[in-house]
């Protein structure tokens, strides 16, 4: 099994990405600059993570997530993220990148945010 | 009381964290310490382990990381050795103030240190470095 699954779904113009595993220093950070270059490669700009299934990330994974929110924004694009576990968002929080990042507890929220 | 020690000698590759990181959750496992001090263990051993593969050895096949992880009656101690010419860690930019929240690397250290209760590093005499950290029990 992968690190790092994720599955592709579109909701309107914007691309939800359901994410589960761990984003972590080789496959799973790999997976996931891996799908964010693709997406903007095929012009979709607006990005939401769904990280309700990733339990674990380190500091790559993180440095991850800035580098797809700092590439989609230099596109023109946005990234926001979705259902953070516990320890994701204690993460964001000690690493003062909860209030950088736009971040939902409810799909529908997150979607009518794009608008 | 005895001390548990245990000690691996791992290649200097990525995947070398994730072998590190699950030979130290079953050590720690067998001693029963909290899911919260487990959680920050694992953290910070896996950020040491990715600093001596690419910082310390810089994936160079000929060098290994050394780890050991000792059982103290009051402790969980973890070593991690590599074999490059070291750092100052005090030099190392604080990845929370303003200019640095949004770089992409930076931040080990700080998790580092922000899980475990003790974190030093030292040259060793014969070449490499070494960082010691420490969670109280």
């Amino acid at each position: 099994m992968a690190e790092l699954n994720i599955n592709e779904r579109q909701a309107g113009d914007v691309t939800v990405l359901d994410m589960s595993g761990k984003i972590t220093i080789g496959e799973g950070s790999v997976a996931l600059r891996t799908a964010i270059r693709r997406l903007l490669e095929e012009g979709k700009k607006r990005i939401l993570l769904n990280l309700a299934g990733v339990g674990y990330i380190d500091s790559s994974g993180i440095g991850e997530l800035v580098s797809s929110y700092t590439a989609i924004g230099k596109d023109g694009g946005q990234l926001k993220l979705l259902n953070l576990t516990q320890k994701l968002r204690d993460l964001l929080t000690i690493t003062k990148l909860l209030t950088v990042f736009d971040v939902y507890e409810s799909e529908a929220d997150a979607l009518n945010s794009f608008k | 009381m005895t001390v548990d020690t245990t000690a691996l000698s791992l290649p200097s590759r990525i995947d070398t964290v994730a072998t590190a990181a699950a030979a130290v959750a079953e050590f720690v496992g067998r001693l029963g310490v909290s899911d919260e001090a487990a959680f920050g263990i694992d953290m910070a051993v896996r950020e040491a382990v990715t600093n001596a593969v690419l910082h310390g050895n810089r994936q160079d096949d000929k060098k290994s990381v050394e780890i050991t992880l000792k059982s103290l009656p009051d402790a969980v101690e973890i070593s991690v050795h590599d074999e490059g010419r070291g750092f100052n860690p005090e030099e190392v930019p604080d990845p929370t103030a303003q200019e640095n929240i949004l770089k992409t690397s930076g931040r080990g250290i700080f998790f580092m240190r922000t899980f475990m209760d003790e974190v030093r590093w030292s040259i060793r005499p014969g070449g490499g470095t070494t960082v010691r950290m420490v969670k109280r029990r």
